[in-house]
This record gives C-alpha cells, sequence and structure tokens, in this order.
C-alpha cells in the first residue's frame, strides 16, 4: 500500500476582509462576498514566505507520521511565490526540519498546481522503490496586483504530504494528469503581479482541465462520484470548485469539507493541497475522496484517496487546519496588507 | 604598584558638533588637559572610542591622534570596551604610570557619532551581534528589557524611571559643557515618545559627538607640578556575558557588583565612605540598577531613591550624576568614562561651581560597556 | 553581503543546536569551545525544545534601519524547558496583550535580509501558545 503517511497544513494569522479590499477600490462588496464567494483571505506575515509555511506545514506533517526525518529520501516545494528566483526553497526547509543532507530537493512551479505535482512525484519515487518516504508540499504567499480581480482571493497557506508504504492514512489508488498549453493566467519573469485572461480563464482553463482529469480518474477507477465521501477542487474563488463538482457529479455535501476558499482565500499552490488536510482531519477509515487541482498554463493533477484505519490515530497529533482558519486572527486594515505585502513604494 | 594621580583635564562641549571632525574634538580636549596640568611632555596616550570604524570609518586612531596632537614619536593606542571605552582607557594609563613604566600619560576618550551613521546599528554592535542583534533587539530594547524585568520583580515604577531623567537634567543645567541644559518634568519624561517599552525617549542618553581627556601621573609628578590633583584610589573592572539572556538575573549587573568589590577592597573602604558617584545611566533604569550593586541602595530600593531625593546634589544621601550624566551631560560614548572623571576631578578639588557637592573626599566613577558585559570602577580622593 | 556568516550559524538558527557539556551535562546555547560551568571541553550536540516562557520584553519602537520597517515589534528573552534564554522576537501577537510569564512556542520565520536583492535569513520566533 502506498500513499499519504503523514500530513500537516500551515495558515497565517493575518486576515484581510473582501469588503475592505473592495471599499479601499470603490467596488461593491456584495459582488465578491454573494458573486464569488469569498468574505476573507489570509495574508502572510511581514516574515513568512512560501519557505517559513511549507516549514511548519512539514513540521505538522512529521508530527503525524512520527518518522524520522533522515529516512525522507526527497523534498519537493511547489509554489509561484518561491522567495528566490534562483535558490532552491527546500535546501532552507530540510535543513530546518533535519532532512538530509543525502537527499533530493527541487522547487517545483505549475501556477497553482505546482503542489500536486509535487506531491505526485513523491508518490512515484515510493512507488518506484527508490525511497521509503518522500515529501511533497504546496505552499504560497499568492500574488495579486492591486485593484485586480485576484486581490480578492490570492492568500497564503500550504499543506506537505509525506508519502510512504507502511502506517498509511490515505492510500493513493488512483492519479491523472491532463495538460495542454492554454495562456489563461501567468507572470513573465522579473513582473511583480501576475496577469490574466479574465473570463477566458473559466471554460477553457479550469473547467476544461479539471472536467478532463476528472472524467478520466473516473474511468480509469471505474468508481462513480456517489462512491466518494468528499471531494476537492482547486479554489480560485467559492463558485467554481462548486460548480466544476456539479459538473462532474458531485454534490455540494461531498465538497464543502475541503472548501476552505471563502475565509480561506487561495492559496495558489496551496490550495487544493490545504483542502485535502481540511478533509482528512475529519475523514475516517474507508472513505474514498476524489481530488483535482487546477494550475494555470494549464493542467490538473487528480488523485483518488482510500482513507485506512490509521488515520484515527494521526488527525490529533498536529494542528487541524479548520482550527488554524478559525482561530487566533488578526484583522488588517488595507493601509496595513499594502505594507505587508511590499505594496508600497519605498525609499530603498 | 606606586601611586597615581590625575592632574588635569581638558573636554569639548557635548553635543551636536556640526562644525568639528573627531580630530578636531579629540585635540581640542587633549591640548585643554595637557595645558591645563602644565606637564611639558607626555610618555604616551590612550584613546577611549567605542565604534569610529563604524561612525566615521577611521581605524587606527592612536595613530591618528598622536599625529594630529603632535607627540609622535609616542606610543598611541585605542582602547575598546563599548561604551567601557573611556574607562578602560583611563585603567590603561593608571596601570603604565602605576607599574613604573611612565611617568606621564594622557587617557582620552571620543566619539563623533552625528556624522551620518545608523547610530541605532553601531551601537547594538556592543551586543551579541549573533544571537542579540541577530533578533532586531536594540540597545534601548536591551535595557527596556531590563526595566520591565526589575519593574515585574521589584515593583519599580515608571515614575521612578522618569525621576532619574529629572534629577539629572536638573543637574546639566548648572554643567556649561552638557548637551541639555534644561530642566524636564516627571510629567514630560513620562509623556515624551515610547523608544522601547516601557522606555521613553527622556529616559535615554542622547547621541553626541564629544571629546575629553585627562592627564594621568605618578604622585611624586603630581607633587612637583604644584597645582591641584586627586589620587587614584581604586582601579577595577569585570566582566559578565556578552548577552543579556545570558546571565543568571537580569536586574544584576555582576560585572558592576564584582568590580565594585574589587574597587572597594584595594581602597579599603565601604559605599558609606564614598561622598558622590558618577555612574553610566546610559538608560534611566542603569543607574536605578547601578546604584543598587554599587551598595549605595538595598536591592530593588534604587528607584525609591531616586524619587524620594537620595540622589540629588542638595539634600541627597549619595550624589549620583552631578555632572548630569549620560542622560543631560550627552553620551560620545567613548568620551563618557573620561568625563566621569573629569567630573569628580572638579568636585574633589573644588571647581564645580554651582553643582559642588560640599566637603566631599571621595569619589566613584563607574562606566559600562554592552548591556553591562564590561565595567570599569575608579574610585578618587582629594589631596 | 552576509552569506558566510550566516551560514556558519544555521544549526543553531533552524534547529536550535546546543552542545551539552560531557563532564557536567550542562547545556550550553549556542555551543562553545569551553563549558561555563565545569571548563569542560567536550560536548555532544542536542536539539532544544520549542517551548518556553516569556522572562521578560519591550516593543522596540525605534530600530536599526535593516528593521525599521518592522516597528513596532516585540523582543523577549525566552526560557526553553531546559532553562536555556534566549533572546528572539515575539510575533503574530497583540502587543499591548504579552505578558512576562506567558507560554510562547518557537516558529521558524523571516528575520532579516541583506538588502533587496541579498540572501533571506531565517530562524526562530515565538508565537504565544
Amino acid at each position: 500500500m502506498i500513499g499519504i503517511v503523514g500530513y500537516g497544513a500551515y495558515l497565517p494569522h493575518y486576515r484581510i476582509k473582501a469588503e475592505v479590499i473592495a471599499t479601499q477600490w470603490g467596488a461593491d462588496p456584495a459582488s465578491v462576498t454573494r458573486g464569488l464567494q469569498l468574505f476573507e483571505k489570509t495574508v502572510p506575515g511581514q516574515d513568512e514566505d512560501t519557505i517559513t509555511i511549507a516549514v511548519e506545514a512539514a513540521r505538522n506533517a512529521l508530527r503525524r507520521a512520527q518518522i524520522d526525518p533522515q529516512e525522507i529520501g526527497a523534498v519537493y516545494i511547489g509554489s509561484e511565490s518561491h522567495p528566490y528566483a534562483v535558490k532552491p526553497s527546500g535546501t532552507i526547509l530540510v535543513d530546518a526540519l533535519g532532512i538530509g543532507p543525502h537527499v533530493h530537493v527541487a522547487s517545483y512551479e505549475f501556477a497553482c498546481k505546482a503542489g500536486t505535482e509535487a506531491m505526485y512525484v513523491a508518490y512515484s519515487h515510493v512507488k518506484s522503490g527508490e525511497m521509503r518516504y518522500a515529501l511533497g508540499i504546496g505552499a504560497d504567499t499568492s500574488q495579486g496586483a492591486p485593484g485586480d480581480a485576484l486581490e480578492y482571493s490570492a492568500s497564503a497557506g500550504g499543506a506537505a504530504f509525506i508519502m510512504g508504504r507502511e502506517k498509511v492514512v490515505a492510500e493513493i489508488l488512483h492519479t491523472h494528469s491532463y495538460t495542454s498549453d492554454t495562456p489563461d493566467f501567468w507572470r513573465r519573469e522579473g513582473e511583480d503581479y501576475p496577469r490574466h485572461g479574465g473570463r477566458f480563464t473559466g471554460d477553457p482553463a479550469y473547467f476544461k482541465h479539471i472536467t478532463e482529469a476528472g472524467k478520466a480518474l473516473l474511468e480509469k477507477s471505474k468508481l462513480s462520484p456517489r462512491d466518494f465521501r468528499y471531494a476537492v477542487f482547486h479554489m480560485p474563488n467559492g463558485k467554481f470548485p462548486m460548480e466544476v463538482g456539479k459538473r462532474l457529479g458531485f454534490t455540494k455535501e461531498q465538497i464543502e469539507t475541503g472548501w476552505l476558499v471563502p475565509w480561506m482565500g487561495n492559496t495558489y499552490s496551496g490550495s487544493s493541497p490545504t483542502g485535502l488536510t481540511a478533509v482528512l482531519d475529519v475523514a475516517r477509515p474507508g472513505d474514498l475522496i476524489f481530488m483535482v487541482s487546477f494550475g494555470s498554463g494549464a493542467g490538473s493533477d487528480g488523485f483518488i484517496f482510500r482513507v485506512t484505519d490509521e488515520i484515527n490515530k494521526v488527525q490529533d497529533r498536529a494542528p487541524k487546519v479548520r482550527q488554524m482558519l478559525d482561530e487566533k486572527k488578526i484583522y488588517l486594515n488595507y493601509g496595513e496588507y499594502a505594507k505587508f505585502r511590499r505594496k508600497i513604494k519605498l525609499n530603498e | 604598584m606606586r601611586d597615581v594621580a590625575v592632574v588635569g583635564t581638558g573636554m569639548t562641549k557635548f553635543g551636536e558638533l556640526w562644525g568639528q571632525s573627531i580630530r578636531d574634538i579629540f585635540v581640542e580636549a587633549a591640548q585643554q588637559a595637557i595645558a591645563d596640568s602644565g606637564v611639558d611632555y607626555i610618555d604616551s596616550l590612550y584613546v577611549g572610542s567605542m565604534s569610529p570604524g563604524l561612525f566615521v570609518n577611521q581605524e587606527h586612531l592612536g595613530a591618528v591622534m598622536a599625529d594630529y596632537l603632535g607627540v609622535n614619536p609616542i606610543p598611541a593606542t585605542r582602547v575598546e570596551s563599548a561604551c567601557a571605552s573611556g574607562g578602560v582607557a583611563f585603567r590603561q594609563a593608571f596601570l603604565e604610570v602605576a607599574s613604573g613604566a611612565s611617568d606621564i600619560v594622557l587617557a582620552g576618550g571620543v566619539e563623533k557619532m552625528t556624522d551620518g551613521a545608523d547610530v541605532t546599528d553601531v551601537l547594538a554592535a556592543a551586543a551579541d551581534q549573533e544571537y542579540e542583534v541577530y533578533h532586531g533587539i536594540t540597545f534601548p530594547g536591551l535595557y527596556a528589557m531590563i526595566a520591565k524585568a526589575h519593574m515585574h520583580q521589584y515593583g519599580t515604577t515608571r515614575e521612578q524611571l522618569a525621576a532619574v531623567a529629572v534629577k539629572n537634567h536638573r543637574n546639566g543645567v548648572k554643567n556649561p559643557n552638557a548637551q541639555f541644559r534644561s530642566e524636564v518634568s516627571l510629567a514630560q519624561v513620562m509623556s515624551s515618545t515610547m523608544v522601547a517599552d516601557p522606555l521613553r525617549l527622556l529616559d535615554c542618553s542622547p547621541v553626541s559627538d564629544g571629546a575629553a581627556a585627562v592627564i594621568v601621573a605618578s604622585l611624586d609628578v603630581a607633587r612637583k607640578l604644584n597645582k591641584n590633583f586627586v589620587k587614584v584610589v581604586a582601579s577595577a573592572q569585570a566582566s559578565d556575558t556578552i548577552a543579556l539572556h545570558g546571565r543568571e538575573s537580569i536586574t544584576t549587573f555582576k560585572a558592576v557588583v564584582e568590580a565594585s568589590k574589587k574597587a572597594y577592597k584595594i581602597a579599603n573602604l565601604r559605599p558609606a565612605d564614598i561622598n558622590l558617584v558618577e555612574v553610566h545611566d546610559c538608560f534611566t533604569i542603569a543607574e536605578i540598577v547601578v546604584s543598587e550593586d554599587l551598595g549605595f541602595f538595598e536591592k530593588g530600593k534604587g528607584g525609591e531613591a531616586a524619587k524620594q531625593g537620595l540622589t540629588a546634589i542638595e539634600g541627597g544621601r549619595i550624589p549620583i550624576n552631578t555632572s548630569g550624566g549620560l542622560k543631560a551631560k550627552g553620551h560620545p560614548v567613548g568620551a563618557t568614562g573620561i568625563a566621569q572623571i573629569i567630573e569628580l576631578y572638579e568636585q574633589l578639588t573644588s571647581q564645580a561651581g554651582p553643582r559642588q557637592v560640599k566637603n566631599v573626599r571621595r569619589g566613584m566613577a563607574q562606566n559600562m560597556g554592552g548591556s553591562g558585559a564590561s565595567c570599569v570602577i575608579h574610585i578618587l580622593e582629594a589631596q | 553581503m552576509i552569506t558566510a556568516r550566516y551560514h556558519r550559524e544555521i544549526p543553531q538558527r533552524y534547529r536550535l543546536e546546543a552542545g551539552k557539556c560531557s563532564t557536567c551535562q550542562h547545556v550550553a546555547f549556542p555551543p562553545r569551545p569551553v563549558c561555563p560551568k565545569c571548563k569542560g571541553r567536550s560536548f555532544e550536540t542536542v536539539r532544544l525544545s520549542e517551548e518556553g516562557k516569556i522572562v521578560t520584553f519591550t516593543i522596540v519602537r525605534v530600530a536599526s534601519e535593516k528593521f525599521s520597517k518592522q516597528t513596532p515589534y516585540a523582543v523577549g528573552i525566552v526560557e526553553l524547558q531546559e532553562g536555556i534564554r534566549i533572546t528572539t522576537q515575539i510575533v503574530d501577537a497583540e502587543l499591548d496583550k504579552i505578558e512576562v510569564g506567558q507560554r510562547v512556542k518557537l516558529v521558524f520565520r523571516r528575520v532579516q535580509e541583506d538588502g533587496r536583492a541579498g540572501i533571506l535569513c531565517y530562524g526562530y520566533k515565538a508565537i504565544i501558545a
């Protein structure tokens, strides 16, 4: 059996409300809150970045897996906000967690699905027999230009998954990936903020790739949507995952547990991975979980997990993601937010 | 060891000396000291300076000052012990004369702080760079943590801290060389800008330029000069952990306790035998803690003593910082330890004018570096 | 450029590696060549716990240029479970609610950066437990 042996999430304490951003730009708050189902989002502290988020998420994964970090043979961090353009995020993480130095490390980038790609490669390493454990992480401190629609959603957080063969808490039954060249959203080298194709990001991009990957996954597994207890999709806003789930035949009840976006925002590479941790926090043995990510550019990674008896032992070993979402929130005004996110031009 | 005396002094005004460079101010103070003492040569010189390299990019200060003072080729050495640099420079001069190696030595101190350096950053170099400063602590921050702990442990109050600043400003008014010659009220101190809670702007010594110098000579030389001199009856120094967090107690300066014990022993004196003290009040809390650690007040009672006026010139039990202290006189770091000696010299030779303490025979100077990792203490006696 | 200097301290900044004296068991952080208690010179590496309590603290409102964009921020002395004390920032806290004696845990954060284009420097900070 191969799958997740330890998982963990991390969300910052800071928040900004969607209506605060809307008011700043003279937009109608209701169009964001009601229309996009976005109420507030996480904001990284001034001292937080993809690396610190990945470290805290991975610490929680290690607390659950209770393995010797030295036995982890590979670490991949997927993000579109790696603090360095050149220099891997993972080197800092391995030294912080006592992993390696005999370890494979690389930074991944594939817009919002870099995290699930990291998970897939980690899983494949274990499956191939190359190593006992591998760590895949999705984490981001997402960028959204001031006044852009993305500013309501671009948030910070991440999740980490240790893949292995022993004491598996969620077995990976099937995977599938669907990729095509679709320029729906991008950020050029050296640019501060991404650009996107507006409504083009919907049907030709998000919906197409998730439904194609999802359909292939259902076909491979010979399962139907009603066989699943939970479904997790990439969450660029509150509306899209519910809509894509419906198109694939899933119900609101199946999606709701991992649907963190209204209060968390879009954690980009950490989006569907944190959604998965919310499901694992409450899943029971035997539950089937359907998950499809989406990364602009564009592609989707699908996974089918079956939860094992081991889940009962690990759930309480580390903080749960809903706890992080609901507790110790510190709200920022727009000025503080702009300062935290370095949107103010300084005299340096 | 033979007996040693201070035979002459000189200092610049302390403050923002925009028109003068580091060498200008040192030479001014040194020439004054030489002239005041009446000596016609010096065997060597020491210059205490905390960080000329970071403040004005000038190291090798001994050579610079000997050159510009026109005393080449005598030995000239810079001494560094953070904020205790001046006091330790004085101690080197004392030891050199006491040992018999030299008869007349100039001990000076200087700092030029207003030439554009990031002063907070430079001063922090006196703390543990890797394990304190790396984390963003500042010098006011370190003393603020001492204040917070002292308040927590002994009930020292915000008002007691302010009383130190009020008293030192009152003394500073009477010192022509002081940077601040104006009184402040308790209310002004307690409503001044917060720098590092609970310390406010008026709890902190200022950023200053300034230089001070004294001539140290053997007692034989001093007698022949036929003028006022004071005898150095104790010189003691001690060290403690560089990091504040490394200490068993955060509310006591062990280096101050140890150095003062040594000094009292060398001079065969007790705290009650001392008539006035110049202490290192880089922050108001420092004066309170040091006044306890030197044995003048019971541990934890230093704040109350300051509030009750027990450290004032008029009616005080032990006048502290008659010069205005670092708080009002100014704190050009390397010059401070020497300026303390000068205040004692003036008091013990009855030349302190309006701030003269009556019937003084012995004075103590306590100069410390960092958050108390170095402390040097001298006891001087009138002749 | 602070790269070599930063790199040298990584075991302490990232993993709180301390030196435990083989003779008297005294734990020194950071590790040192000579035991401050017994003058012993042989040590084994141990990792400190990530939980402790606030011994004292301040709110820095005037900082050096390097930290000036972060003000006001809290810095405290924290005593870890082993009795070792460290200086560290206390973050994600409402500054007027921090108190002496509060329990904290250590997290991994960015501590400073070497200018806009230089390296990023990480290490421990405390959050209220």
